[in-house]
């Protein structure tokens, strides 16, 4: 029987319909705000992506907040962990570190390209790719090796999730891959934002045979502009006609606001769809910035709170944090359950 | 091939700047194909430098990248024209080959961009990284390492959309997309699939050398 080290993992592996979400370290080395946003999702998700420089951006790293948001919120995390910055040697470090935080699953991607980013003049590193990345991180935690074969004193435990991409086209290469990254050990896969529930019954069509759980990728839109920009300037993202019409008689109606909550009423509604028309593991919600809409959408989609939030505080953590970190200013923050 | 590209004036005046007497060498393979360091590049040049600069000689050497044939052509070139610098119009290799087997001071007018195919004049791209474990049997003779942006060895990225790459602004095909297209077209679609394990970096430790003699 394989062991099952996360939350995340027993709900997926129980087929209960699984929400995960997503916080952005920004470029900041204030901690606050990130505790804060991981209050507002505790108890709507099952755990929390904490994105590695997303875009290519160079942000605060996420082994910290993973760290404290585990601690001091008991919020799980998902640590993501792209190739582009660090190469085999970094990452390993980083998952030995992970591993000692108390961090159960991760997400290995490759990363946007560097020139993409805030500092494109940076040398993109691309080690390894984020199929060779789940097979390392396999190692680590099934041989209790790195790469070369090197043993690890006492080794992680991880669950490893990907990347897919339902968007892509051609499909066909994207599953092909997908199918390696299983082959390599991955456990979930979360996807790339869909706003046709018909691309998203494809692609979970298509990725059946894999039998790995899926989490749709689901990203509200904050403003009427962030909709015509997806729908217009990133190749491979479509917005429908439907939604685009939706948001703008919103916006005539209640402006910002309006927006804000018909978004709750449209993907509400598509996380319902989801659940109820599709063979879909769960959804993965990215609502960076607005991340408060989450729960919102959640209730609208009549989902329960899965969980209660504090339940998942391991008592190990808590008294090695206990032991070496004094309390973070936040936790005075928690709210009542 | 390897492709050159001529560097800006103002760089190369910079670059010149404190030297008077200078030597023009130019490259007969290489960058007389790219128009950058071929005969008549080097008589335009020796036009343009003598304004500001005294040029004692010109040449173009068959290939400045073969330490033989710099020594036969610019043996005692520098002491016998009594020579500030070499400005020379070839690769990188070239002009090291030339500063080693002359000892003169050597001054690059080119910037060395890749290797890469010659589709016309004008019109070069890069095919090849040199990476020293060639897989070009296992991917339709299409190059991931070259040709995806982040040199990927097991499938495309998310970063792909209607085949084109998200690196270039979308004007670039996806390597990965193209390999899968090759692939089915020549039956050989288990290749795509196979696990291609991370690269062996040693392979590029330190400046790399052949010697078997």
């Amino acid at each position: 029987m394989k062991r099952v080290y996360s939350n995340l993992m027993t709900n997926l592996l129980n087929n209960n319909f699984t929400i995960t979400g997503e916080i952005e370290p920004l470029k900041t080395s204030d901690i606050h705000e990130i505790l804060f946003t991981a209050v507002e999702l505790a108890g709507y998700v099952t755990a929390v992506n904490i994105t590695d420089n997303p875009q290519a951006f160079a942000y605060m790293g996420g082994l910290i907040p993973s760290r404290l948001i585990q601690e001091e919120v008991g919020l799980e995390v998902v640590y993501q962990l792209t190739c582009r910055d660090k190469n085999r040697l970094a990452l390993i470090s980083d998952l030995l570190a992970a591993g000692a935080a108390g961090i159960r699953n991760v997400l290995a991607i490759t990363g946007d390209h560097t020139s993409l980013g805030d500092n494109p003049k940076a040398k993109p590193v691309f080690d390894l790719d984020s199929a060779q990345l789940t097979h390392m991180i396999r190692r680590m935690v099934d041989e209790g090796v790195d790469l070369d074969g090197n043993k690890i004193d006492s080794p992680p435990s991880f669950h490893v999730g990907v990347a897919a991409n339902p968007n892509a086209d051609p499909l066909e290469p994207e599953l092909l891959k997908l199918e390696r990254k299983v082959a390599a050990g991955a456990e979930f896969i979360q996807t790339q934002v869909v706003y046709e529930i018909e691309r998203a019954k494809t692609f979970l069509d298509e990725a059946a045979y894999l039998k790995v759980p899926i989490l749709i990728g689901i990203c509200p839109l904050k403003s009427l502009k962030m909709a015509e920009w997806l729908d217009k300037e990133c190749p491979g993202i479509h917005i429908p006609q439907e939604i685009m019409e939706r948001l703008s008689q919103a916006k005539d109606k209640g402006g910002k606001e309006g927006v804000l909550e018909e978004n709750i009423e449209i993907f509400g509604g598509l996380l319902k769809e989801l659940k109820h028309t599709t063979n879909a593991s769960g959804c993965h919600i990215m609502a960076v910035g607005f991340e408060w809409i989450v729960p919102r959408i959640v209730e609208r989609a009549g989902l329960k709170r899965t969980f209660d939030w504090r339940s998942i505080i391991s008592r190990e953590i808590t008294a090695i944090s206990n032991a070496v970190a004094p309390k973070q200013q936040a936790s005075t923050h928690r709210p009542e359950p | 091939m390897i492709i050159t590209v001529s560097k800006p004036v103002d760089e190369l005046l910079t670059m010149l700047q404190p030297f008077k007497r200078v030597f023009i060498v130019g490259c007969g393979e290489c960058a007389t194909v790219c128009q950058t360091g071929g005969e008549e590049q080097v008589k335009r040049m020796a036009n343009e430098l003598s304004k500001l600069k005294e040029v004692v000689g010109v040449t173009v050497i068959e290939s400045p990248c073969d330490e033989r044939l710099v020594r036969r052509d610019l043996k005692n070139t520098a002491e016998m024209n009594n020579i500030d610098a070499f400005l020379v119009m070839s690769c990188g290799i070239g002009v090291q080959t030339i500063s080693e087997a002359t000892g003169a001071i050597c001054i690059p007018a080119l910037d060395t961009k890749f290797m890469g195919k010659v589709e016309k004049i004008g019109r070069f791209y890069e095919r090849c990284r040199a990476c020293g474990e060639c897989i070009l049997y296992e991917t339709g003779g299409i190059c991931p390492i070259t040709r995806c942006a982040k040199g990927l060895l097991n499938g495309p990225c998310g970063g792909q959309a209607n085949g084109k790459c998200e690196v270039g602004n979308w004007q670039n095909d996806c390597a990965w997309v193209l390999i899968h297209q090759r692939l089915k077209e020549i039956g050989q679609l288990n290749r795509f699939k196979k696990f291609r394990e991370p690269r062996d970096y040693q392979l590029k430790a330190g400046p790399g050398e052949v010697i078997w003699r």
